[in-house]
């Protein structure tokens, strides 16, 4: 074991259980897994990506290359980073972690945060930081990765000075002080992300701050030998940590090899822990390790040599090699907000440069590395190997990449450090290069002969650490992955077992199968209801906008294709909208409800998009227009009665309303009231049979559909979808936009002439002039009969010419919608097909899977031709 | 009246719910639907000064001109929406006579008054721990110091589109579209019991 | 990134829908411009490396239009 004796700021009254690869060891709280496994004299912790080399405990923290370890379903955590908690189970990574397929069941949340100040790092520099901040009242944010606050003072004795400081801090109450919290992203304008972990899963803050102090310290770089990398061998500074705050000694005998000052310090606690101190090889003092001996367990030797000159090599016995080569300010999130860095010859590490606005750099992130003890560096990086043999100097740890994959990169020309990344993959595994970067950019300037400030380092990007799909996604997942909008008739059509489909954000039912129905069944009993006796369906979903002032006619007109100055008060006239391209947008009723009051409705998917368009032109092109909009689409409740026998279901609900055809026509408008509920009635059919949206505000919906059910019992009423309503408009051949139309298809594609009016301009208009516009090989909409009556064709079925012709087909058009209709007794479809109005009568062919289905090309439309039914 | 008996509100079915919450926790959080509020969309040139005084008039305060925020006197309230725009709020069964008053005001001027009661449902959120349920979906600064009382503003809870109302210290509300409320109420239930958590 | 509306201050990006250029001008009669005229005002777009002018509408706030000055390379918004 080599936990020592005392010290560290582990809880020794508190011990824990954990294992490792299935072997059971003691902790204690506050440990980390990796300081643990070293008290345990647990010294290979994983295998290496690429080459399945044994590697151990490297670093002390979130820069750790190596230790990778998965505990539970979660992979490629960082051993220096797991808390230790009773009953932890832990495996080594044999090179890349594996994703679960398994739910991720963690509970995740997120918040907003808004502060004056955010401090990122809570070691000495970043709580002065957050002390001098809080003093004005300002609101303060505070992070830090670790489980406690003080970063290298949790390492280094300056307890009383953290005691103090965090007190005084804790007392002001607009500080708040997160601790688990990594930030990881920073983005324009000072948004930063931060992930904190919690116990079974994570809380992601989306901080806007006014000010940002990045305070993120520096993190150590090793040097560069042949067999770098070898269980034993470490961060100087980490070795340090281990001593001083876990109570652990990494090793019995140790080596140190150093090109700074700041392994002074470290080699005096070392000795203090009784650790034997075999040898300092120090760069500036002429020596090198240049190589490493060992087995599967880990480091058993080093071998120093003098760094010029032919002097004596000799090997020294260790089980534990601090190195350090110096120290880089930790500036991924500096970089992150397009801040500048410039290479310090000095200090020989890249530093700040011009900070952009409102971010400042505190501390060792800003090159103060005075704290870490660097002092008198010797810029040192690569030890020469013996006999020009690369392939054992690790460059990048977690990604195996050595300075011969360098040299191989620059070997083929490339310069540019990015280049070389993406060709040897280093910096890209999951600790994002935090060991390596720099070091990239130092063998390419040895190698070269070039500056390192020349060559420079790679584009940071967030996230600073790996995050989680599920944090990202926070709670929005399952039910509450998007909003679900429902009618305020939904509780019934639950209660009556109806199955229901997504449009947009809605939940519409679909059918509403009875027993043992299956949809198809379930659709040819509504339709046949719906054509021959009585039938309701919900419509609430219609976007509907008000529309009020004296220019309204005249925006209408301008909007649709179609003209509505003679449209009376107390009617409704259909509207088709087209894009300034010329193609098909929207459509929907326009209702005139008094002088200057109109209404118009939109599809269900298309209303936000139509107000936003009305609401762009009126704003942006024609602020002079005297109109104003409002939507209306939640406030109305609408219960579509149809069929034949509807009119007996509006009498009984309304005994004072003249219903008759020429009192109530086609078209027409009326109000009343039934049991209470203020009721606006309109003849709209979307089916083609004689039928009535009744509208009401939602709060009356259900109380409404249940009145209308009430009514129409004795008649059979049936209740229908989304499904059945598809199937009686297409056999009536009206289109429905985002189904016939997708963007490319002009009111003249589809047979509708009659409604774009030669009158007055409208949108859209002057690009139905375009040659292309006007081609008269464009697909346009006809009517499909499969020669088979049972054969399905399914929606988006290509369509060609020959039943069988030669790979590559010509495509001629699309299936666009198809049903089964119980009105025609066999199946039919709709279609957009190339000179489609050339080709009635001819057939087509839809080659699907194996085999090919015929249709014959007919106008589209199968019922009722002559409108009887609509207008009676 | 018969038209009250068959009314439901959109958050009829979360009523216990809300309660239960409210009743755990001791105290920190409450919620509850006030429904079947009077709301009007009104549209109104706010430059027109004789315009502006006469809904001065009908509604006993002057509508507000500085933007996202509130004024109101006894049981009436115009939140600003925009530069043109503003929701008027009464209480229960108020809408036909305040859409008749404020028409009499606009007296052919340049506008529009939408009888909007059933388009939004409101929720009051209340208690010390509103704002920071709040600060879960809501991705604007409504901390008392940014957004006092007094404030109000059009943004989003979640994926909804909502109107925030301070109300005091401690109590917001939240206008919520009706076909949206029952995702909004089952976000506010998630994310309450969050908050439970540390 | 954080667009600032006229009327509603700064707001997240998520409460807005963009505009594209503002420097589109949708002419005076469309009738009398030829085909190549008429599809380059529908279909051509700028796309500059630095200062655009451009169009934003607030779509989950006040709903307004409005333009800003951004430049497309540091994200650095103005009102125009």
């Amino acid at each position: 074991m080599s936990r020592l004796a005392a010290g560290g700021r582990i809880d020794r009254t508190r011990p824990i259980r954990l294992t490792f690869n299935g072997t059971p060891y003691r902790g204690y709280e506050g440990d980390t897994l990796a300081s643990a496994l070293l008290a345990n004299d647990v010294r290979v912790v994983a295998r290496s990506v690429t080459y399945g080399r044994p590697r151990g405990v490297f670093s002390a923290g979130i820069e750790e290359p190596n230790a990778l370890v998965q505990v539970g379903n979660d992979t490629m955590l960082r051993a220096t980073q797991v808390e230790l908690v009773d009953g932890l189970e832990a495996i080594g990574l044999n090179g890349r972690g594996r994703l679960s397929a398994e739910p991720d069941t963690g509970r995740y949340d997120k918040v907003y945060a808004y502060c004056e100040v955010l401090v990122i790092g809570g070691g000495r520099a970043g709580i002065t930081a957050a002390l001098e901040a809080s003093q004005s009242g300002d609101r303060v944010i505070l992070v830090d990765e670790q489980v406690e606050l003080g970063g290298r003072l949790l390492g280094a004795g300056w307890n009383d000075w953290l005691e103090t400081s965090l007190t005084a801090l804790r007392s002001q109450p607009d500080v708040r002080l997160l601790t688990r919290a990594t930030a990881f992203g920073q983005y324009d304008q000072n948004l930063v992300l931060v992930a904190q972990r919690r116990v079974d899963g994570g809380r992601l803050w989306q901080v806007r701050a006014k000010r940002v102090v990045i305070a993120t310290g520096a993190h150590e770089r090793p040097l560069i030998f042949a067999n770098n990398d070898r269980p034993g061998i470490m961060l100087a500074g980490a070795a340090r940590t281990y001593v001083n705050r876990y109570g652990v000694a990494p090793g019995k005998r140790a080596v140190i090899f150093t090109n700074n000052g700041s392994t002074d310090a470290g080699a005096a606690d070392l000795k203090r822990a009784g650790i034997i101190v075999e040898a300092i090889v120090d760069v500036r003092a002429g020596d090198a390790v240049v190589d490493t001996g060992g087995d599967e367990e880990g480091l058993r030797s080093v071998v120093i040599a003098p760094l010029t000159g032919n002097g004596p090599r000799r090997e020294v016995e260790c089980d534990l090699l601090c190195v350090s080569g110096g120290f880089n300010p930790t500036l991924h999130l500096f970089s992150q907000a397009q801040g500048r860095l410039r290479y310090d010859e000095g200090l020989a590490c890249f530093v700040p440069d011009a900070p952009p606005p409102n971010v400042a750099v505190v501390g060792a992130a800003a090159g103060d590395l005075a704290g870490r003890g660097q002092g008198t560096i010797m810029p040192y990086w690569v030890v020469p190997s013996d006999g020009r043999e690369w392939s054992t100097h690790f460059v990048d740890l977690e990604r195996d990449v050595t300075v011969a994959d360098v040299r191989r990169a620059l070997g083929t020309g490339m310069r540019s450090v990015e280049h070389v990344k993406r060709f040897t993959t280093v910096g890209t595994g999951s600790d994002q290069g935090k060991t390596a970067g720099i070091n990239e950019a130092a063998v390419i300037a040895t190698q070269l002969g070039q500056p390192i400030g020349a060559v420079g380092v790679t584009t940071f990007r967030p996230p600073y650490v790996p995050v989680s799909f599920g944090l990202m996604a926070g709670r929005n997942g399952g039910d509450l992955f998007d909003p679900i909008r429902v009618t305020a008739m939904h509780p019934w059509h639950v209660a009556h077992g109806a199955v229901f489909e997504n449009v947009g954000q809605w939940k519409r039912p679909w059918y509403f199968p009875r027993h043992d129905e299956d949809m198809e069944a379930a659709v040819l009993r509504e339709c046949k209801a719906a054509r021959e006796g009585v039938a309701v369906t919900d419509a609430s979903t219609l976007g509907k906008i008000d529309i009020q002032g004296p220019d309204a006619v005249e925006f209408l007109n301008r909007m649709y294709t179609n003209a509505f100055d003679t449209l009376k008060v107390g009617s409704c006239r259909y509207g088709l909208m087209c894009t300034v391209d010329g193609m098909v947008f929207d459509d929907g009723v326009v209702m005139h409800l008094d002088p200057d009051h109109w209404l118009a409705t939109t599809t269900t998917g298309g209303a936000a998009a139509v107000l936003d368009w009305m609401e762009e032109w009126l704003q942006t092109e024609w602020s002079d227009l005297r109109v104003r909009l409002t939507s209306v689409t939640d406030h109305w409740a609408d219960v579509a009665v149809v069929g034949p026998r509807s009119r007996e279901v509006v009498a009984e609900l309304f005994p004072k309303l003249a219903i008759d055809p020429q009192s109530f026509p086609f078209m027409a408008i009326r109000e009343g009231e039934t049991a209470g509920i203020p009721v606006r009635l309109h003849r709209i059919t979307f089916s083609g049979e004689l039928a009535y949206e009744l509208w009401t505000p939602s709060w009356y919906g259900l109380a409404l559909w249940e009145a209308v059910m009430a009514a129409g019992e004795p008649l059979g009423i049936t209740p229908y979808g989304t499904e059945t309503m598809h199937v009686l408009r297409a056999e009536k051949g009206y289109i429905i936009c985002g189904q016939e139309t997708d963007g490319t298809v002009t009111p003249q594609d589809l047979g509708m002439s009659w409604i774009v009016s030669k009158k007055k301009p409208f949108i859209g208009q002057r690009s139905h002039r375009r040659s292309d516009t006007a081609r008269l090989d464009r697909k346009q909409l006809v009517g499909l009969l499969p020669v088979d009556g049972e054969q399905l064709l399914p929606e988006g079925a290509q369509l060609a010419l020959q039943p069988n012709g030669a790979v590559p087909i010509k495509m001629v058009g699309h299936v666009t919608s198809s049903y089964r209709s119980a009105a025609l007794g066999r199946t039919f479809a709709l279609a957009m097909l190339q000179r489609g109005r050339e080709r009635l009568g001819s057939t087509v062919y839809a080659p699907l899977n194996g085999h090919v289905v015929a249709a014959t090309v007919t106008e589209p439309i199968f019922y009722d031709k002559e409108n009887v039914r609509r207008d009676s | 009246m018969i038209a009250e008996a068959v009314r439901r509100s959109a958050l009829a079915e979360y009523t216990e719910r809300f309660a239960a919450l409210s009743a755990a926790d001791g105290g920190g959080l409450s919620i509850r639907e006030l429904p079947f509020a009077s709301q009007l969309n009104l549209r109104a040139d706010p430059k027109d000064k004789g315009l502006m005084e006469r809904f001065a008039d009908v509604l006993g305060f002057a509508l507000p001109i500085v933007p996202n925020t509130e004024r109101s006197h006894e049981h009436r309230r115009a939140l600003w929406l925009g530069p043109d725009e503003w929701l008027i709020v009464g209480s229960e069964g108020q809408q036909a006579a305040m859409e008749q008053e404020l028409r009499n005001g606009l007296s052919g001027a340049l506008g529009s008054i939408v009888d909007v009661s059933a388009n939004r449902t409101v929720l009051e959120i209340g208690g010390p721990k509103a704002r920071e349920l709040l600060a879960h979906g809501v991705p604007i600064d409504i901390d008392v110091r940014s957004f006092g009382p007094g404030s109000c503003a059009q943004t989003l809870l979640a994926k909804a589109q909502v109107i925030v109302e301070r109300r005091d210290e401690s109590a917001f509300h939240l206008y919520v579209r009706s076909s949206c409320a029952s995702y909004v109420a089952s976000w506010i239930l998630d994310a309450a019991s969050d908050q439970r958590q540390v | 990134m954080l667009i600032p509306c006229p009327w509603c201050g700064e707001r997240e990006e998520i409460e807005f829908k963009y505009g594209g250029s503002a420097e589109v001008n949708y002419p005076r009669d469309p009738e009398a411009v030829d085909d190549a005229t008429w599809a380059r005002f529908v279909f051509f777009r700028p796309n500059p490396k630095g200062k655009m002018t451009e169009r934003w509408v607030h779509t989950a706030g006040c709903r307004r239009w409005f333009t800003v000055v951004r430049d497309t390379a540091t994200h650095d918004i103005t009102p125009a």
